[in-house]
């Protein structure tokens, strides 16, 4: 069996965390953003398989089974308010939706 | 049955403390029985006590009922006592009657008032109040009730606190009062520190024994206890509260600042008669602050276009005369003007409400006119009592009580020429305001048309008022007219009897002169402003006018020696250094704000940035360390 070496695993691990940091950060339409923020969700997810299956314990996998139910809840609470966003404001573009700021 | 008498004020107290924790919840009826109903529990137990007490009189003097222990150290012992004498009974007859005359009244007056179980709450509290200071056995509860009805009173003028200007004449009130209530406060200490006991029976006793009369320490307890009587009854020099606390509902000028809560200062110089019989000196002050008091509020209320300042002053003015009486040595005269002022004033009061609620808030006598024949109930009771106030002779109640002032201020042993001038001119000047309010107000033509007629919960307050204001007057009637002194022979079991000097006049000489002198007034008054209004006309853009109109120039002095320097010592100590660093604190605070304030603009990247940023330099400053 091809083994990568660890340290690979984890970089990768890193640039998809990054990516989905940039894209939370350039990204401007709520739902891209929202995916932005699984994708991060996900490569953590990467690191407690990998930390797992490098120390041969399964831990990790039960991990990321929560992660993976973490997720989907918020993935759903995050849609409703995205509905409720767009009912409310007829755009997704979080630069129009800034109403929660102190009056200067 | 001696138990009883503590629940006649208990019972109001506890009418407060119903309103003012459950007064919102309840609706307006249940508010509107307890608040009355209370006071008239209240004034069922004054008669049924005073039916037994008065029978038992000649055996006992005094009923003293100890409720509990209040205050007990070693060198200071006070209960929460009271006791009942003719003078207390009469006092509590007075507040429990008319007050509950004046709640069935409010009844109806306040009923569209969004406020009105707070009305009644503290309506209640100052009834409770002011039995507590009539009935108290010892100064200290005495002063308890005293400042409770300075504290209704405060309350019931900034009653409608919306308006700023009310909550202003409330404070100026409480404020002036408060200056009588220390010096009242420091009496009270020196008679502690003197005799080790704050028991008012035994304060006089040891007084009568241990001071002698006219020393200093004598005159300077009366005097600061007159103080607190000065500033209670608003006489001169700090009678400037009474006009402006007409700013209250008409009811509680009924109540608080006419028939009962400034004659205070009567009950406790008649209390402690003993201190200034002991203190001629103050007497006497007692009775030319009186004269002078009388005149100078006579002449104001002459001059008023407000119908309550009218009132008002005309207020400040009879509680001269008592004050008059008070200091001649006349203390049963003085009680006697009081519960006959209290019939005829609260009367006066409640009618002047009628006529201003009915008007839509109109209180400008000049604005009125012709109300005779739209209002007859309210015009009648209102004749009854200005004929009582200006003391129109045989018929009115009026007459015999201030009759008999003006007599024992020439004929008592302190009594003088120059006391009676004053009180004659006064009489003069009563007849000629009363019948002048009478003529503008009821005859003429009509300016303001009626709103809606007055139902019978204040009509019929108001009508028994009047019979008193009638009849009143006939328990105490002078020698060469009835001779019947029951009022008087009821309050000398506590008060000492008047001491005539001979003088050589009779009396019945001076009851003709005081009534052809009243009935000289208001035909003068009817010549003057029903006749021939422009003869007023002419007067009324005089200089002299308009000083009078302005209370002779009391408040503007106030404010010029007193009100003014006070503001400018308080702006300067404004800018003092601990005022400097604690603005400077708040002043940088708002400047970090300023700056924070900009990072909050609402938008998400904005903060994922600057999240990320902060998460960035702390793991860097946590691996590299």
């Amino acid at each position: 069996m091809l083994t990568v070496p660890v340290q690979i695993q984890i970089l990768l691990a890193g640039i998809l965390f990054f990516l989905g940091l940039i894209g939370l950060l350039v990204r401007r339409n709520i739902i891209f953003m929202l995916m932005s923020v699984e994708i991060m969700f996900n490569s953590a997810g990467l690191v407690f398989i990998i930390a797992g299956t490098h120390w041969m314990q399964p831990d990790g996998q039960v991990m990321f089974i929560f992660i993976l139910a973490v997720a989907a809840v918020e993935v759903s609470i995050g849609l409703a308010l995205i509905l409720q966003l767009y009912h409310h404001f007829k755009t997704l573009d979080t630069d129009a939706i800034n109403k929660l700021k102190d009056k200067r | 049955m001696k138990i009883l008498i503590s629940l006649i004020p208990a019972i109001p107290l506890f009418g407060f403390l119903f309103l003012a924790l459950a007064g919102k919840k309840v609706p307006q009826k249940v508010a509107g029985f307890v608040g009355a109903g209370t006071v008239g529990i209240s004034m069922i137990l004054t008669f049924a006590v005073s039916s037994i007490f008065i029978g038992s009189l000649h055996h006992v003097k005094t009923w003293s009922v100890v409720l509990w222990e209040w205050i007990n150290t070693a060198n200071m012992h006070a209960d929460i006592a009271f006791s009942l004498d003719s003078l207390s009974l009469i006092f509590m007859f007075v507040i429990t009657f008319v007050g509950f005359l004046i709640h069935i009244y409010s009844l109806e007056f306040m009923s569209k008032d969004e406020g009105f179980s707070r009305f009644f709450a503290y309506m209640n509290l100052f009834v409770g109040s002011m039995l507590i200071l009539v009935m108290a056995d010892n100064l200290l509860l005495m002063y308890l009730g005293w400042e409770g009805v300075g504290l209704c009173s405060y309350l019931l003028i900034g009653f409608w606190y919306k308006e700023p200007a009310n909550g202003k004449a409330a404070r100026k009130a409480f404020i002036v009062t408060r200056i009588g209530d220390t010096a009242m406060i420091f009496g009270i200490f020196i008679l502690f520190l003197s005799f080790h006991t704050v028991n008012i029976r035994e304060v006089m006793y040891n007084a009568s024994m241990n001071w002698i009369a006219g020393s200093p320490i004598a005159t300077l307890t009366a005097a600061l206890l007159l103080g607190g009587a000065l500033g209670k009854s608003a006489q001169l020099p700090l009678q400037t509260w009474l006009p402006d606390a007409m700013a209250g509902p008409s009811p509680v000028s009924a109540l608080i600042h006419a028939a009962t809560m400034v004659t205070a200062g009567v009950y406790l110089i008649a209390r402690t008669n003993v201190l200034f019989l002991l203190a001629p000196a103050v007497r006497s002050a007692v009775a030319v602050i009186g004269a002078l008091t009388l005149l100078i509020a006579g002449f104001s209320a002459l001059t008023q276009h407000d119908l309550k300042r009218i009132l008002a002053y005309s207020t400040i003015s009879q509680i001269g005369y008592m004050f008059l009486a008070l200091g001649v040595g006349a203390w049963s005269a003085a009680i006697f003007h009081f519960v006959i002022h209290a019939f005829f004033k609260a009367l006066l009061f409640l009618g002047a409400g009628i006529i201003i609620l009915v008007l839509n808030q109109e209180h400008n006598i000049f604005k009125m006119g012709g109300l005779r024949k739209k209002m007859p109930a309210v015009f009648i009771t209102f004749l009854i009592a200005s004929a009582s106030l200006a003391a129109l002779p045989l018929v009115t109640a009026g007459f015999y009580s201030k009759d008999q002032i003006l007599w024992y201020a020439f004929s008592s042993e302190y009594g003088s020429v120059l006391l009676w001038t004053a009180g004659i001119i006064g009489a003069l000047l009563t007849a000629l305001y009363s019948s002048r309010m009478i003529f503008i107000t009821f005859y003429g033509d009509a300016k303001t048309e009626p709103s809606f007629k007055p139902g019978k919960l204040m009509i019929v307050p108001v009508s028994i008022l009047a019979f008193f204001s009638i009849v009143g007057g006939f328990v105490e009637l002078p020698d060469s007219l009835g001779n019947v002194h029951l009022f008087s022979d009821l309050l000398n079991y506590t008060l000492p009897k008047v001491i005539l000097k001979n003088t050589g006049i009779p009396d019945y000489f001076f009851q003709v002169l005081s009534g052809i002198i009243v009935l000289l007034g208001i035909y003068f008054a009817y010549l003057v402003y029903l006749k021939k209004p422009s003869a007023a006309e002419s007067f009324r853009h005089s200089g002299l006018y308009s000083f009078f109109e302005k209370g002779w120039g009391f408040d503007a002095l106030y404010d010029t020696l007193l009100v003014r320097p006070v503001v400018w010592l308080s702006e300067i100590d404004k800018k003092d250094f601990i005022d400097i660093f604690n603005k400077g604190l708040a002043q940088l605070a708002l400047l970090f704000n300023s700056l924070l304030v900009r990072t909050q603009n609402g938008k998400i990247r904005w903060y994922l940035m600057s999240l990320a940023i902060g998460i960035t330099l702390i793991l860097t400053y946590i691996l590299t360390r």
